[in-house]
């Protein structure tokens, strides 16, 4: 592709790496696979219950939590000031330092869902009787009886149908061009991760500096070591993706699975998509534009302003940038081969969810296409061919104008080129498949030429593991840094401390001492395979962040009668 | 110096010092030790209605309190009178003051323990070192508040109080330069004394419980820029992992 004007005729600024994410919602069948793995992985634990790193909404829907996405509500993510800087929406510092008593927009949990759990013990011990027992609910905040009545995802699919989904926050702007009626309805799912910003408000409206974004590999963590409990990012994050533990009393989000990242392994989400529509790459870009980008005017122009902030690992002066900024060249190559990168920019078929919030998130989306060619076909025409596809995509169930909302601030033809471009992928391989002669005009009326478009239908249909999960290990885990995880995997291990199973002397409460499993586990799992030939082994509980995605994960399963070994047949094994 | 008693002696002589060394070696023990415990255990996700009331009118009330508090024992009769305050202004001032500020205090902690009373998830979530610490924090300031209530109606009244600018005050400052004015708080009236020695119990136990937040009160978010970036190096090595040893601390 081009190179040249990457750098709009200006030299390249401090380059930085990000570990960004694409999801093709054409493949996602909402099994929410993702969230459970996830949930079972990092935040199974008492005092976020309720929070769920990875979720899955159906929309239209009101997402979770409840209408996250009305910022005049919610006030999160970036204002632009009139004169062109940016404040976070909820206020600057001082209206964040005046409001720290109590936050004023702060979700309550009955926004996300009141946690519960069962009263098993009623199954296990009821006395005899006529009457089956039950296991009713019971709060997980109180210990109470109570009735259920919200959850992370409890219109899915459009359950509860219209009334539920009318309070979309998207349907709500776009009024009367989203139908519910049987006939016309449509759904697809979102799965949600924290989107790991290039510009992150969370970030900015932590009080206490406890939030921030490696300068490595850009993943936004939390040091619980720092964080007050201010609750400020909570308000600050436009995607609601930040969590505050109420037993901690520290705010958690999703981690990416730096752990995993760190030695190159695909985050606990991508490793178990079903669907495979996840991929994972390097995006360098320039940081000294970053401010520029999120500062734009329009905010339609915000995806273009994103695009031209990622920087071409093909170009040899970003090459050279990226040496000066102390960039491995293994993350350079991991860079130019990064599906991410393919998908955003060398292809434009992945875009952002919301850049209006002005955060220039970095896990995008390649918007969903189907069901048109199912539409076509049963309406008797071509279902495949390029010119019934381009002509439906304005008639498509999915306005074009709700994923627009979704993706590009409103701006519609961004996501009508997606779409276009899809579609003439669809077109092009059919005549390749039937034997047929190429037709060099469908892939020029996209844009694109016959070799982008079979590129593109190989990351998009066909790509393997390792094409899809592009990762290369942090810096530090290298052979010349070895020893570096180990010192960090000891550091718990201390007597009667958490990485010996307890969790040490808490004088404070459970809300006090060390932070507990998931760190501990991390760093074993990641001890354990830099020097175990097997697949790490968990200490009596199942935990996926171990499993390499080969076979049965310890633990999950009841042990076979006889059966010895872990990877046992009939569990997927990776494609190579 | 006059002669006073063995108990007074203790009190006002030796038990301050106590507790700045528990102050300060608490601070330090719970600071490299229990950083992860170090936070405010904010209830506003249970309950946010009445925590939107009571919350800042306690903070604020408190913070008034406090700026009182030092102006009161800090600054000597004799710097106020030199700036042309009169002592009648100066009283009347501190008086209604520390009324509004305390009754904002107190009606902001009495919204506070009730709703930690009456809100299932915020009950259930209160611990015995919370109770312990509400019961000291609220006999403190019921009894700095009844006696600011008590001298403003002897004054009103036209009768005439002790000046703790000349008792209580003097003894503050004493204590800083390490040698108590023991006689001072002796001749304190009693209701000053009892509301020192609850100032005494409170300071002692702040850096025990989530009083703590307090001392991180977040001023340098102000000077920071917005957007924080951290090496993986730094948050390996210093962000506290490999400072907290595998000890308890003591």
């Amino acid at each position: 592709m081009t190179t040249g004007e990457r750098t709009g005729g200006r030299p390249v600024g401090r380059v930085m790496a990000q570990v960004a994410m694409v999801m093709n919602l054409d493949k996602c069948i909402g099994c929410h696979t993702c969230s459970v793995t996830c949930k079972q992985a990092w935040t199974n634990r008492s005092g976020v219950e309720y929070a769920w790193f990875n979720n899955v909404e159906t929309r239209p829907g009101q997402g979770y939590p409840r209408t996250y996405q009305d910022q005049e509500r919610w006030r999160g993510g970036w204002v632009r000031t009139p004169r062109g800087r940016l404040v976070p929406r909820a206020g600057g510092r001082l209206k964040r330092l005046a409001t720290i008593f109590a936050n004023p927009v702060m979700p309550s949990i009955h926004d996300y869902y009141e946690p519960w759990t069962y009263d098993y013990d009623t199954l296990l011990n009821a006395p005899l009787g006529d009457d089956f027992p039950v296991a009713s609910p019971r709060s997980a905040l109180t210990g109470e009886p109570m009735q259920v009545t919200w959850s992370a995802n409890w219109d899915d699919d459009l359950g509860g149908g219209p009334e539920l989904a009318r309070h979309d926050p998207v349907v709500k702007k776009l009024g009367d061009k989203v139908r519910f009626s049987f006939e016309e309805t449509f759904m697809f799912y979102l799965p949600r991760i924290c989107e790991h910003c290039l510009n992150p408000s969370c970030v900015a409206t932590c009080p206490s500096g406890a939030l921030y974004k490696r300068a490595e590999d850009g993943i936004v963590l939390v040091d619980q070591d720092r964080c007050r409990g201010w609750r400020m990012c909570v308000t600050g994050c436009p995607y609601k993706k930040i969590y505050f533990n109420h037993k901690t009393g520290k705010a958690e989000k999703c981690t990416f699975c730096y752990p995993r990242v760190e030695v190159g392994m695909p985050t606990v989400c991508s490793e178990t998509c079903v669907g495979r529509l996840r991929y994972l790459g390097v995006v360098l870009y320039d940081a000294d534009r970053v401010g520029e980008a999120a500062a734009v005017e329009d905010e339609r122009e915000l995806y273009r302003a994103q695009l031209d902030v990622f920087l071409d690992p093909d170009d040899p002066a970003v090459r050279a940038a990226a040496r000066r900024d102390g960039i491995p060249d293994r993350w350079v190559e991991s860079a130019s081969r990064s599906p991410v990168y393919a998908l955003a920019k060398r292809f434009r078929v992945a875009l952002p969810l919301h850049p209006e919030y002005r955060t220039l998130p970095m896990v995008w989306y390649v918007p969903p296409l189907s069901p048109v060619v199912d539409t076509l076909t049963s309406t008797g025409h071509d279902g495949e061919d390029a010119g019934n596809l381009f002509g439906a995509i304005d008639a498509l169930r999915i306005p074009v104008e709700y994923l627009a909302e979704l993706f590009t601030a409103g701006d519609t033809e961004p996501v009508r080129l997606v779409l276009r471009r899809l579609a003439a992928m669809r077109s092009h391989m059919r005549r390749i498949n039937l034997g047929q002669e190429r037709d060099g005009s469908i892939a020029e009326g996209v844009g694109m030429t016959g070799r982008d478009i079979e590129d593109m239908y190989r990351l998009l249909a066909l790509a393997k593991y390792d094409e899809r999960y592009v990762i290369p290990t942090a810096y530090g885990v290298d052979d010349s840094d070895r020893g570096v995880i180990d010192e960090i995997g000891c550091s718990l291990d201390f007597e009667g401390g958490p990485g010996m199973g307890g969790m040490g002397g808490v004088p404070f409460g459970e809300a006090s001492g060390r932070p507990d499993a998931a760190s501990v586990e991390t760093f074993h799992a990641l001890r354990d395979r830099q020097s175990g030939e097997e697949p790490a082994a968990g200490r009596g509980r199942v935990n996926l962040l171990n499993w390499d995605g080969n076979g049965r994960p310890a633990g999950l399963f009841p042990p076979r009668g006889g059966d010895h070994d872990t990877d046992g047949g009939g569990g997927p094994s990776r494609p190579v | 110096m006059r002669d006073h008693g063995g108990a007074d002696l203790f009190l006002w002589g030796i038990l301050p010092y106590i507790v700045l060394v528990v102050v300060v070696g608490g601070l330090l023990w719970r600071y490299r030790y229990d950083r992860f415990g170090w936070t405010t255990r904010s209830s506003e996700l249970y309950e946010s209605r009445l925590l939107r009331i009571g919350s800042p009118l306690f903070h604020f009330g408190v913070l008034v309190v406090v700026v009182g508090h030092a102006v009161g024992l800090l600054v000597p009769e004799a710097w106020t009178r030199a700036l042309g305050v009169s002592d009648t202004l100066y009283h009347v001032t501190a008086l209604s003051l520390g009324l509004v500020a305390g009754v904002c205090t107190l009606a902001g902690i009495a919204l506070l323990v009730w709703r930690r009373r009456t809100s299932g998830p915020v009950f259930s979530a209160t611990t015995a070192n919370d109770k312990a610490m509400y019961l000291v924090l609220v006999l403190a300031i019921l009894t700095g508040l009844g006696m600011t209530v008590y001298f403003a109606g002897v004054e009103v009244a036209g009768g005439h109080s002790q000046d703790y600018r000349e008792t209580v005050s003097p003894w503050f400052r004493s204590l800083w330069i390490l040698s108590p004015d023991v006689a001072a708080m002796a001749a304190a009236e009693v209701p000053y004394r009892v509301h020192a020695l609850m100032g005494l119990a409170l300071f002692a136990l702040l850096p025990f419980t989530r009083l703590v937040h307090m001392f991180s009160a977040p001023v340098g978010y102000l000077f920071r820029p917005y957007v924080l970036y951290r090496t993986r190096d730094a948050h390996a090595g210093g962000a506290g992992r490999a400072e907290r040893a595998g000890r308890r601390g003591w």
